[in-house]
């Protein structure tokens, strides 16, 4: 492997990731390129499908109030929980952080495995804990509080979101925490710093960077969920990922479809190389890097 | 100052409830014996399971998940590996690309993912297949895989390979008698974690599949949208039972702190 002279070597590695390059170009860039194309292509409510370029489907989703009220809510819906993540996320990554020996691998766990049980599960779990005859609302009665109706409303999507979203959120801030020297947290203490000045001068500018690409993380898959709203928002709570499911499994309007996840695609993308440029820019600059 | 006051203590106690209640909540409301979604109180009832045994769609989807996760891990890891060693240990023009197309499925999200399939499963007149169901499923767990196994690599001392190549053992000989079993704990973890993912993966798959194909989740899925009675509080306790000991093999076999600290 390390023999640089060898003429073969050159194309060693086009060889060795041959076979993975293959099936992402078929299933991957092809499906991709596929469904841009399909975008553009007339669609009748009779004939289905049909040849041809137009921009129907962009105009129909740029001329409709019902599509920016779709973007707008799952918009709202995905920064509300992002900003929770980061409310809930940070603190508690810091507590684990600052655990002793056996319980903070104990609890680390507890708060990332759920990461591997499936959604269904999840969201499933939160329909029985928030339904109207749910855990949550006994406990609310046992306070004297009347039933709040919060399954089909946003609060539910809301609730399981952050759930599922969480551990995104825990991990980069952990892994910049682990760089962290507690050693310099010490000094600032000795030296007379109030907890509040620490927390803000040496622990916050610390985890900024696990906290942007958490957050990223975060909002991209929040606004690209489909599982939670559909199942926790019922029929008339509508995001764009349950209206690109209703196009594609029920209307079978796929153009239509496929304009709409395209649109997606490219909000999370400029979204995220916005944020990367502007947020991070400012962060190196502000810690005096490049 | 490793003391953490009791509002920080209160904190992570209600954080570590709320991780864990939608869990705890289906694993109880599983052994009710009612006909309705409560919680068992003195009395359990293992009907729902037996339920669930008897059920042959969701028998069905079950075993079909079973063997979509382990052609799809299997798959994926015989993939990752060559191409994590390119990656890993070669410089090459389009290395950084190559990496993030093979990373992408993590960035692009699933949904998209699963509407692209569809358009082409329909045009190759895929759909029905569980062939490529399970290739839809590599693609989506060769990052994680991937990640495994670049880690293991970056972590391998490798002074024992360039031992046995200077002693006179090809390369070959030097991949399969020393780096491979040094790489085995990365690719075991990679395989279960791919496992893992795709037996749970959902929204993708709500696309690509047909009848003959649907795998749990989505099966779940199905039948959550349209009625819900115990019964699929006894599935969902049993998914969490197989992924809870699918992480106790994988925590033995690779370390989970390790595996999942370092998969987003």
């Amino acid at each position: 492997m390390s023999a640089a002279t060898n003429t073969s070597s050159r194309w060693t590695p086009y060889a060795l990731s041959l076979p993975a390059l293959a099936l992402f170009a078929l299933m991957v860039l092809l499906p991709l390129a596929l469904t841009a194309l399909l975008s553009f292509q007339q669609y009748d409510a009779e004939k289905g499908v049909q040849p041809g370029f137009t921009l129907a489907s962009y105009a129909l989703v740029l001329g409709d109030s019902y599509y920016y009220e779709i973007f707008f809510r799952t918009g709202w819906i995905a920064a509300l929980v992002t900003l929770i993540c980061v409310l809930v996320g940070a603190p508690e990554a810091y507590i684990l952080s600052r655990m002793g020996k056996p319980w903070r691998s104990i609890f680390l766990l507890v708060i990332l495995a759920p990461l591997l049980v499936s959604v269904v599960v999840r969201a499933f779990g939160w329909s029985l804990l928030l339904g109207p005859n749910g855990v949550v609302n006994h406990v609310f009665g046992a306070f004297g509080i009347g039933v709040v109706k919060m399954l089909y409303t946003p609060t539910a999507v809301v609730v399981a979101l952050v759930h599922v979203m969480l551990p995104f959120m825990v991990i980069p801030v952990w892994t910049s925490l682990q760089k962290l020297d507690p050693m310099v947290e010490s000094a600032a203490l000795s030296l007379n710093a109030s907890q509040w000045t620490v927390m803000r001068r040496i622990v916050l500018p610390q985890i900024t960077p696990g906290l942007l690409s958490g957050g990223l993380i975060v909002f991209g898959l929040s606004a690209s969920a489909l599982v939670i709203p559909g199942l926790l928002g019922g029929r008339r709570l509508k995001m764009v990922a349950t209206v690109i499911y209703d196009e594609y499994l029920q209307e079978l309007n796929w153009p239509l479809g496929a304009a709409i996840a395209l649109a997606l695609l490219v909000i999370n993308l400029v979204v995220m190389l916005t944020y990367n440029a502007v947020l991070e820019g400012g962060y190196a600059k502000r810690m005096g890097r490049s | 100052m490793r003391r953490t006051g009791p509002i920080a203590m209160a904190f992570h106690a209600c954080v570590t409830v709320f991780m864990l209640a939608p869990l705890v909540i289906v694993c109880l409301v599983a052994f009710t014996p009612e006909n309705t979604l409560s919680i068992p109180w003195g009395t359990y009832s293992l009907r729902w399971f037996r339920a669930v045994f008897e059920h042959s769609d969701l028998m069905h989807s079950f075993w079909n998940s079973l063997g979509v996760a382990t052609v799809a891990a299997t798959l994926s890891v015989a993939m990752a590996v060559p191409a994590g060693i390119a990656i890993a240990r070669y410089e090459f023009p389009g290395r950084q690309a190559l990496n993030g197309l093979l990373l992408s499925p993590l960035i692009v999200p699933h949904l998209v993912l699963g509407v692209a399939m569809l358009r082409l499963f329909a045009l190759v007149g895929a759909r029905g297949s569980t062939t490529w169901l399970a290739l839809a499923h590599v693609v989506i767990v060769t990052p994680y895989a991937l990640r495994l196994v670049v880690a293991a690599l970056a972590g391998l001392d490798r002074s024992a390979e360039q031992a046995a190549l200077s002693l006179g053992a090809s390369h070959l000989t030097a991949f399969r008698r020393i780096t491979l079993p040094l790489m085995l704990p990365g690719i075991t973890g990679g395989w279960m974690l791919a496992f893992i993912n795709s037996f749970d993966e959902v929204t993708m798959s709500i696309f690509i599949t047909s009848p003959q194909t649907v795998t749990l989740p989505v099966r779940m899925y199905m039948i959550a949208t349209e009625s819900i009675d115990p019964m699929m509080a006894a599935v969902s306790a049993l998914m969490v039972a197989v992924t809870a000991a699918a992480m106790i093999v994988l925590d033995r076999l690779y370390g989970l702190d390790k595996v999942l600290v370092g998969q987003h």
